[in-house]
């Protein structure tokens, strides 16, 4: 299914679609960088993480880190792609001082992942398929720090050499939600199969996006590229912003100039990099101190195996299998820790309650969508921070199901175990909060109520149907909410 | 020249086991002899301290019976190689008081197999040369005169300090890399031996890229039989290098002395070129004469794509090192050239410009142009196909021969300064070796005559690839047969 809304620019001449192709940086999960030993890890004091092949010292080599290649085919598989077993590291040449080879290693001509695509979630059922260019493999530069001296720049040469992947998409986007979807579900899958974190403060993932606008039906129009955008709000704006400014320009009689743009969050616009004149001649090359990169099918084979159930699999799964909605489908596989906890919680009642999956599946559903994300959202923490286990979580669910609480009672006691982490079965102990469900007990209390509430007995004989809920909460707010509402009516229908 | 530096390796090695003489002894008339051949400008750094720890060492293993080949052996290292701790400038100012922290892998080999560094020797800066003047450290001057002249020569190049310590005994034996030539055409203008291996048998590792798919380590020596101990210790895979190439080393020197008999020599008939002198060519013949007289049958044979061997290297070579050589932009080691109120594109355009000589600025831009846009296809790329079929060549012609007999150079050592001005001229000095690097085949420069002038020729044996063996074989049936028993006069002994 397609998108069925248009997104247009408009303009005094008309509306305008808007044409926007992604390359999204990702920074592969590995211990070491792509062809050095030095860690990749994030966050360490400036040069702590570099070689001798980082800093580019006379006479050091690249040697290739296999765990990167794995990564990069696991995640062209992940995204239904052409994986090529023989691929090449070309140099990109030019001059930078956060660049110590002055040149970095890509793979500019026979990339090791071809064509592919992604289907993107829009909400409300619809989706978007977008197509995968290609994947490569590319070393990250250094960081120049300017505001450390007043007069010289220093250099931090920690992701120099960092393994990336570039993951390039055809021009298929047509709105800036879709780019913003687009990169919000490459970040799911990447984050899914653990071969990029995800993290765009961080900067392990950042964006560069290419847009044009046109009238509906005709030629692809001349393009911008908006560099380094570093989050999915950002990536939204700076497309509106850019859709619009090429549109003002075109409507005014002037012509877009090819040419590379940045993004300024703070005054949500971009502005001008360098023209195309400008723009570096790389002088591409193979990279003669590698071989080119070859694997085989064995390879290939335990690449696939390693992977998880990916997200359109898992929310196919949940809806069919477990008969959850859509939507809990989609909001439970969006975050792979909350697809493990959901599923870990099914476990633990599955085997609480020797209930099967779909059977209880809609219940644990709702209870992580509205009470755990709730009290997460609230306190700001993550999944993996939840003071309340998937144990714990079934267990508070199979004392509803038991009838040993209420639904109602059940979200007090969460409330306790979100605060204290205690046991649910703790708390109700504690607070005798078990539901009362002994019908003599409840039959003395109705008695004691219909004794007490004779003009309300008499309406309600007398046809005012309405008033049985007034007995409920009448019963209810006797035991202190704790009666078995079934109990209740079952008993109260009889006496009444 | 002393008892001691008379000796050959294998003869050093000998009397070093036998006890007699010390690895210190052998090191310090090494050093003496080398202080007294300053003239020569070879040697960029010497080192006699840390040779004489080497040599204690070596000594202390020659009496605890551990003694690998090359133990107590004083060599020179070619400045392109990273030693630790040692001046490594690769004859450039650019690599200004540039002290390494790592120690290349070939170097690393040859201290393991205890051999003895007596100082870093003079090259063509970034080995980009063929006479040894293009040396931030001033020209290298070849140990050899013509008869009755005292017109100071060329020792060939890039290699040329390795080359003329080597001629003029005071070092047994160096490392060279050869990306064009380097090792084989010093040699032969020095008279003694020079070993290209094959591709990928030598790490490229802690050696200054010059142009990386090129680039080959290799040893002199004044004998085929010390190259092939000295290749012995260098040879080896090594994890670090990608391009190095995971297979046994055969004991090259314990293959030597099967003698050519039953063998395929091929002569290729494009190495005939216009304007040869007659004296190479005589040579040349004389070669074949001595291989067919013990034994080997001659075979004319034709490697076709010769001819345009040295323009596709003169396109791929500099294409390489204008990238390899970006590293040097005065942010991190070397030269830094700051200028005042200036940015960082001043800052590299000041240091590059102080820091490289004019032939490595040549090349530089060469392989910058070639690799451009609008003109990748027609160069590079080009080039590249030449190489396949340069390659092709060779792999055709190793079916029906076992290895080829050419000249090393198409002329003797020449005077300084004589091809300073003509770029051409002197890339000419490489149009028999550069076929053998396009293809990676091993290749050997032994000395096989003099010229009327009394100047030292070569002849080259090229082989199959990690064929060394036969490469050596052969190269001892022609040192056999030459008899070189030749020596420079020490003019340059004050």
């Amino acid at each position: 299914m397609n998108t069925d809304k248009t997104y247009t620019v408009k303009g005094v001449t008309g509306d305008w679609e808007i044409v926007v192709g992604l390359e999204v940086h990702a920074q592969v999960i590995s211990n070491a960088k792509l062809f050095s030993g030095a860690s990749a890890a994030f966050g360490a004091e400036p040069n702590a993480n570099v070689s001798l092949v980082d800093a580019a010292m006379p006479g050091m080599l690249p040697v290739i880190n296999g765990e990167c290649v794995r990564q990069a085919v696991r995640t062209g598989l992940a995204l239904g792609a052409q994986i090529n077993k023989w691929s090449r590291f070309d140099r990109k040449n030019y001059f930078y001082a956060d660049l110590p080879q002055g040149y970095q290693i890509s793979q500019f001509q026979f990339p090791i992942v071809g064509e592919g695509e992604v289907v993107v979630d829009l909400g409300e059922g619809r989706t978007k398929t977008v197509g995968i260019e290609r994947l490569h493999l590319e070393q990250d530069a250094g960081k120049s720090l300017h505001d450390q001296h007043p007069d010289a720049t220093y250099v931090d040469l920690n992701r120099s050499g960092v393994a990336l992947m570039e993951i390039v998409s055809k021009p298929d986007m047509r709105s800036p939600e879709e780019a913003g979807a687009y990169v919000r579900k490459l970040r799911t899958i990447l984050r899914y199969i653990g071969s990029c974190d995800g993290n765009m403060e961080e900067g392990s993932m950042r964006a560069d996006v290419n847009v044009s606008v046109r009238k509906s039906g005709d030629p692809l129009g001349t393009r911008c590229e908006i560099k380094n955008v570093n989050s999915m709000r950002f990536v939204m704006q700076a497309i509106e912003y850019e859709a619009r400014r090429q549109v003002d320009i075109i409507e005014d009689g002037g012509m877009i100039k090819q040419e590379t743009r940045l993004f300024d969050p703070n005054k949500g616009e971009t502005r001008s990099m360098r023209s195309k004149e400008e723009a570096h001649d790389y002088r591409y090359f193979p990279d003669p101190d590698l071989l080119p990169l070859e694997f085989d099918d064995a390879f290939m084979t335990d690449a696939k195996a390693s992977l998880p159930e990916l997200p359109d699999a898992k929310k196919i799964r949940f809806t069919e299998s477990l008969g959850l909605s859509g939507y809990n489908a989609s909001v439970l596989v969006a975050e792979k820790e909350n697809a493990d906890y959901f599923e870990a919680l099914l476990a633990e009642i599955v085997k609480a309650t020797g209930k099967g999956e779909r059977e209880v599946a809609k219940q644990a559903a709702n209870w992580v969508i509205s009470d755990l994300f709730g009290h997460l959202n609230k306190s700001g923490a993550a999944i993996s921070d939840s003071p309340v286990s998937p144990a714990g979580g079934a267990e508070l669910l199979k004392l509803i199901t038991d009838g040993v609480i209420s639904g109602r009672i059940a979200k007090d006691v969460f409330e306790i175990m979100y605060e204290t982490g205690k046991s649910a079965a703790a708390i109700v102990e504690e607070k005798g909060l078990q539901q009362v469900s002994d019908t003599g007990e409840i039959e003395a209390l109705i008695d004691q109520i219909i004794a007490g509430n004779p003009g309300q007995v008499a309406a309600y004989r007398g046809g005012k149907d309405k008033l049985f809920g007034f007995f409920v909460g009448q019963v209810m707010k006797a035991t202190g909410g704790k009666a078995n509402p079934q109990v209740v009516n079952k008993l109260l229908r009889k006496k009444l | 020249m002393t008892d001691l530096t008379r000796l050959t390796i294998a003869g050093a090695r000998d009397g070093l086991k036998k006890g007699d003489f010390s690895a210190r002894e052998l090191t310090s008339a090494h050093i003496a002899e080398l202080e007294a051949a300053r003239a020569l400008n070879a040697y960029i750094v010497e080192t006699p301290d840390q040779a004489l720890r080497m040599a204690d060492k070596a000594d202390q293993r020659l009496k605890e019976g551990d003694a690998p080949g090359l133990c107590g052996i004083p060599l020179a290292i070619k400045d392109l190689f990273c030693t630790e701790g040692v001046l490594s400038t690769a004859g450039s100012h650019i690599l200004n008081g540039f002290r390494p922290r790592y120690e290349s892998t070939v170097t690393a080999n040859l201290w393991r197999d205890g051999a003895v560094m007596l100082g870093k020797v003079n090259m063509d800066e970034f080995a980009m040369g063929s006479s040894n003047e293009h040396s931030h450290y001033g020209p290298v001057k070849n140990p050899w005169r013509a008869k009755g002249s005292d017109q100071d020569l060329v020792p060939g190049g890039s290699s040329g300090g390795s080359a003329a310590s080597v001629a003029a005994h005071i070092a047994m034996g160096a490392t060279g890399t050869d990306t064009g030539g380097s090792i084989r055409q010093p040699a032969a203008l020095t008279g003694i031996v020079g070993m290209k291996p094959t591709y990928g048998r030598c790490s490229r590792w802690g050696v200054v890229a010059f142009a990386s798919s090129l680039d080959h380590p290799g040893p002199f020596g004044r004998t085929v039989r010390d190259t092939a101990i000295m290749l012995g210790s260098m040879a080896g895979y090594d994890a670090k290098d990608s391009t190095s190439v995971n297979r046994p080393v055969p004991d090259y020197e314990a293959g030597l002395g099967k003698g050519v008999k039953g063998m395929k020599i091929g002569v290729p008939k494009e190495y005939r070129t216009d304007g040869m002198p007659e004296e190479i060519d005589a040579l040349w013949q004389k070669g074949i004469d001595w291989l067919r007289d013990q034994g080997a049958e001659i075979v004319v044979v034709s490697l076709p794509h010769t001819k345009y061997a040295l323009p596709a290297y003169y396109i791929v070579a500099p294409a390489e090192a204008s990238s390899n050589l970006a590293r040097y932009d005065g942010v991190r080691y070397g030269l830094r050239e700051k200028v005042d109120g200036g940015g960082l594109d001043d800052m590299y355009e000041a240091t590059r410009a102080a820091g490289f000589g004019d032939e490595v600025k040549r090349r530089i831009l060469i392989g910058t142009y070639v690799l451009s846009a609008g003109y990748y296809d027609a160069y590079y790329l080009k080039a590249q196909k030449v190489r396949t079929l340069i390659a092709n060549d060779f792999h055709s012609v190793f079916k029906k021969v076992d290895a080829l007999l050419t000249p090393t150079a198409p002329n003797a050592a020449f005077p300084l300064g004589d091809k300073l001005d003509d770029p051409l001229a002197m890339y000419f000095n490489d149009v028999f070796t550069v076929p053998a690097n396009l293809a990676g085949v091993p290749a050997i420069s032994v000395p096989a005559g003099l010229t009327g002038d009394g100047l030292p020729l070569g002849l080259q044996v090229i082989g199959k690839a990690f064929d060394e063996e036969t490469v050596f074989t052969v190269g001892q049936a022609i040192e056999d047969a030459a008899d070189f028993t030749a020596k420079p006069e020490a003019w340059w002994r004050d």
